[in-house]
């Protein structure tokens, strides 16, 4: 069985049928990764025995009349969402060994609707990077040109689906980690609206700005992922209690009587000729497919990146607190007392992009520093978000490019932090406004490269980037 | 120069919900180490908080019974250090916009009068886990993080260690009315920070402090307040410096000693808890919760005074426990009087309670039943010998007053046949006695009055007989 490339839609369709079972389907991908990971490595680990169980237990439920779109269809997860009994390294040397013990929301409806977990995805350590060069572990490398990152922080999800080793695949958000790696290599990744997917079991790296969301072949199976992991949940008190659309109905259709904005902002200098060329290309198409194109401005934007390490290093040096030697994970003994415990352990534990974030992020929230840089960050925020507003007044959703360049090559950028941080200059701003935001693939480049078309939405706005993502899609597939 | 001390208080008070401050554990003391914990309260990876409403009801109930504003919109804050009984090395505390504002405590000083203590605020955080420590190593009890903590924190106008205890002995007595803490110290379910300093008398600006911790007894702070004014008044004295620090407590050396100084204060960080919404509460809710507020234990303490036309020491006494003043009004409801019921209250019943650690509540002794019990006495249907025999039974074994009376065959006996049969026998076998008092020795009918007393087992009725034998005597 060749399951290089299918989609949910198609899996699903082969497990309903009875063509295939997902006993078979779950070997043939576990075959796939073990034939193609040595030379990507997406993935940080693979649980063969637990991967069949659960594809065994789906067939079982199938067989007693159970049905459902994901009922044994493998998933693969980024190592930094819990899954019960399985490791959750984020890609640190602190956790290794680290055995979650509870099921992350998302897990836990994903596992009711009979999902198999096949592996753990590789990242960024603690989903800090934009091209899972900071694992601690292992460097995974683009399927599309292997002297290229994939990028990240989710590049483990995004090179397993670009290299057929996934039907689909988790990631999360932060500043862009699902739609800047979805871009790189070729896929599609959505990350939901603040509050739209539960964030318990989410491993934070900063609490105010990081979602949840499916990275996948298609726009309709990141509609199918979508519709399973959002809602409302209790043990999150800042997901949203507005119902759940039926995300696929809103894949219908042409873009007529759709208005999209093109903000100026995400158009300067800096924006890759052929980056800027292939979006061009796809807003002539949309503009095809009926779309009303008009001129918008976010004036704001240019205070994002800055904004954005502000506010995501100060909750990140938070939340990394905990990692401490005490509860779990590594601990290094040596020290007299429990903060030279903590030093040597956090010392050992955590790699250098880490350690200058928490460092960061401790700064900006000191006594003396706080109203300079955390608060008048927050007010910045708020201005980002106006912005988005006004826009959306007047606009369905706007067109971006999702990375101002296509994947740099590995290396490129790991002596130059600041230049790293600006491959987010376009997707940080959805996550500091909590705006929802969809990448799908454009048009390459010459060389061959795949370039990520961003489409932000409003609030709550998953069905209108969805219906923009598809058509598109499935014009550019016709096209091709 | 003289000078004088100025001193404000941080108390923490565990409230009592049945579930933690942010899961759903249950709250507990005494419980097998690390039983009562999951991934939230353990601060696990991905883990989130969710908050405890009650936990915010009763810091709202606290808040009105201390005459606090009630903030509409507040918020949670992340407060971080790094300690081992910490589980997230951050707590989610309230920093700029606490829960309740403003308030105050009045309490009686020596001489008789009244002090108010005013109140900063009032705020909700999360309590620590528990370290211990064995020969080579150190565990960490978690059973406790989590716990849901009231911060109340006082302005700096305690005058004395005196106030100091005054006002924790009255905060306590007012929480415990208002049911939002068992305020058992022995369980650290009060505890407190001490901050103290001195200055020139009228001097407007406070002078230098010590924070002063470890302080787990209300005598325990009484204590090191002492000590602490002495020795910076020594300093003082001396033209030194008190320098700002905090200090800990030894109780068994009764001495403060340096625990750090300003230098190397922590510096808390705190900003707001991105996984919680503010508190928003409006007028209705806040009155809601305010409907059951219990009358405070001083204004109790004045309407006994007037209302029972009790002494203001008795009525101070019955209203010190909510429970013990419930009971003294139900026992005067079911018919006692005033005065009686609280004679038997503060002899006997604060007695039992003393003695066996019991609550007034969890007494076989029924209010009804004291009070029944005193109408007996009242009606003469029974004599205050035979009245105490069935108050031991009844608080022991618990019953109707008459039912005991019955068994115990203890009813007075007020029949003039009988008691005269008694009276002549009584003066028939005591000839000496009888001619003692008719030679003026009047104390020589007490001794009569005995002899009928146990002729009749003691149910006579003692003014019925004493009558009795004075007509006859006198004769």
């Amino acid at each position: 069985m060749d399951i290089s490339g299918l989609t949910i839609r198609q899996a699903s369709d082969m497990l309903s049928s009875g063509a295939c079972s997902a006993f078979a389907l779950t070997t043939a991908l576990l075959q796939r990764i073990a034939d193609v990971d040595a030379s990507i490595r997406a993935y940080a680990s693979v649980d063969t025995a637990f991967a069949l169980e659960q594809a065994r237990a789906a067939d079982d439920a199938r067989a007693k009349g159970k049905s459902s779109p994901l009922l044994g269809v493998p998933i693969g997860v980024k190592d930094l969402l819990n899954v019960e009994g399985q490791p959750c390294t984020c890609s640190s040397k602190i956790l290794k060994g680290y055995t979650a013990p509870y099921d992350a929301t998302v897990i836990a409806r994903l596992r009711d609707a009979g999902a198999v977990f096949v592996g753990r995805t590789n990242m960024d350590e603690f989903a800090m990077g934009s091209s899972t060069e900071n694992s601690a572990y292992q460097v995974t490398r683009n399927p599309v040109d292997v002297d290229r990152v994939p990028g990240g922080s989710s590049g483990g999800s995004a090179a397993a689906l670009a290299a057929g080793e996934a039907v689909a695949t988790l990631g999360t958000d932060t500043g862009g980690s699902i739609r800047q790696p979805a871009a790189f290599c070729g896929c599609v990744g959505m990350k939901p609206t603040y509050g739209r997917v539960s964030r318990y079991g989410l491993t934070a790296f900063a609490s105010s700005l990081d979602q949840i969301g499916p990275m996948t072949h298609t726009v309709e199976d990141a509609a199918i992922l979508l519709q399973v992991m959002a809602g409302q949940d209790v043990m999150d008190s800042t997901s949203l209690s507005a119902a759940v659309p039926d995300y696929t109905q809103a894949l219908q259709g042409d873009l007529r009587g759709m208005r999209l904005g093109l903000p100026k902002e995400y158009f300067v200098d800096g924006l890759d000729d052929e980056v800027r060329a292939s979006i061009l290309q796809a807003v002539e198409t949309c503009r095809d497919l009926g779309a009303e194109i008009v001129d918008v401005s976010l004036p704001h934007t240019e205070y994002s990146i800055a904004v954005y390490y502000i506010i995501a290093t100060a909750e990140a040096s938070a939340n990394l607190a905990r990692f401490d030697g005490v509860r779990y994970g590594q601990r290094v003994t040596s020290g007299r007392d429990p903060v030279e415990m903590y030093g040597a352990t956090r010392e050992a534990g955590f790699g250098a992009e880490v350690k200058r974030r928490i460092i960061l992020g401790t700064y900006v929230l000191s006594s003396g520093y706080y109203d300079a840089y955390y608060l008048r960050a927050q007010k910045v925020r708020r201005l980002i978000l106006n912005d988005f507003e006004k826009a959306f007044a007047s606009c369905d959703a706007l067109l971006t490019p999702t990375t101002p360049t296509p994947a740099f090559r590995m290396g490129e950028n790991t002596g130059d932090p600041l230049k790293m941080y600006l491959s987010d200059v376009f997707t940080a701003t959805a996550n500091l406004a909590g705006i929802c935001a969809l990448s799908v693939p454009s048009y390459e480049t010459a060389a061959g490269l795949p370039v990520g078309l961003q489409i932000l939405g409003p609030a709550l706005g998953e069905e209108q980037i969805l219906r923009v993502g598809h058509a598109f899609e499935q014009r550019r597939k016709v096209e091709a | 120069m003289a000078y004088e001390t100025t001193i404000g208080l941080e108390v923490h008070v565990q409230l009592k919900t049945r579930t933690k401050m942010f899961c759903g554990c249950a709250t507990g003391y005494g419980e097998a180490p690390n039983s009562l914990v999951c991934p939230v309260c353990l601060g696990y990876p991905g883990a989130m908080p969710v908050m405890n409403r009650e936990a915010i009801r009763l810091t709202v109930v606290s808040g009105l019974m201390l005459g606090c504003e009630i903030a509409r919109w507040s918020k949670f804050d992340r407060k971080s250090y790094f300690y081992p009984d910490m589980p997230k090395n951050y707590q989610i505390s309230q920093y700029d916009k606490p829960l309740c504002l403003g308030g105050g405590v009045s309490i009686d000083l020596e001489d008789g009068s009244e002090k108010t203590i005013g109140l900063t605020r009032i705020h909700l955080e999360e309590d620590v886990g528990k370290n211990t420590h064995f020969g080579s190593s150190s565990g960490v009890d978690f059973n406790r993080a989590g716990h849901p903590l009231m911060e109340i924190v006082t302005e700096p106008d305690i005058a004395s260690p005196h106030e100091a205890y005054a006002f924790l002995q009255t905060l306590k007595q007012i929480l415990l009315y208002a049911g939002v803490s068992d305020c058992n110290l022995e369980e650290g379910n009060m505890r407190c920070d001490v901050n103290v300093s001195m200055r020139p008398v009228g001097s407007p600006e406070l002078g230098t402090k010590a924070e002063l911790k470890n302080l787990n007894t209300f005598k325990g702070v009484f204590h090191a307040l002492e000590y602490e004014q002495q020795r910076q008044s020594a300093l003082l004295a001396r033209g030194e410096c008190v320098v700002q620090e905090t200090r800990r407590w030894d109780p068994e050396r009764g001495e403060t000693s340096s625990m750090r100084t300003k230098e190397d204060a922590h510096d808390y960080r705190y900003f707001p808890e991105p996984d919680l919404l503010p508190v928003v509460l409006d007028a209705s809710q806040i009155s809601v919760w305010g409907e059951d507020l219990p009358e405070a234990p001083r204004a109790r303490r004045s309407r006994f005074a007037q209302e029972y036309d009790i002494p203001a020491y008795d009525a101070g006494v019955l209203s010190a426990d909510r429970d013990v003043a419930d009971f003294f009004e139900k026992a005067v409801s079911a018919g006692g009087s005033a005065k009686a019921v609280s004679n038997w209250i503060m002899t006997d019943v604060l007695r039992v309670l003393s003695e066996t650690g019991r609550r007034v509540s969890d007494l076989p002794l029924t209010a009804d039943a004291l009070g029944g019990l005193t109408k007996l006495v009242e009606d003469g249907a029974v004599n205050m010998t035979g009245a105490k025999k069935i108050f031991s039974v009844l608080v022991e074994e618990g019953g109707t007053p008459s039912k005991v009376l019955d068994d115990l065959g203890l009813a007075q006996v007020s029949d003039t046949e009988a008691l005269e049969r008694m009276v002549d026998e009584a003066i028939a076998a005591n000839p000496k006695s009888v001619a003692d008092y008719r030679s003026g020795k009047a104390a020589a009918a007490q001794f009569l009055m005995g002899q009928v007393m146990r002729l009749s087992r003691g149910k006579a009725n003692p003014p019925i007989v004493l009558e009795m034998l004075k007509q006859k005597l006198d004769q």
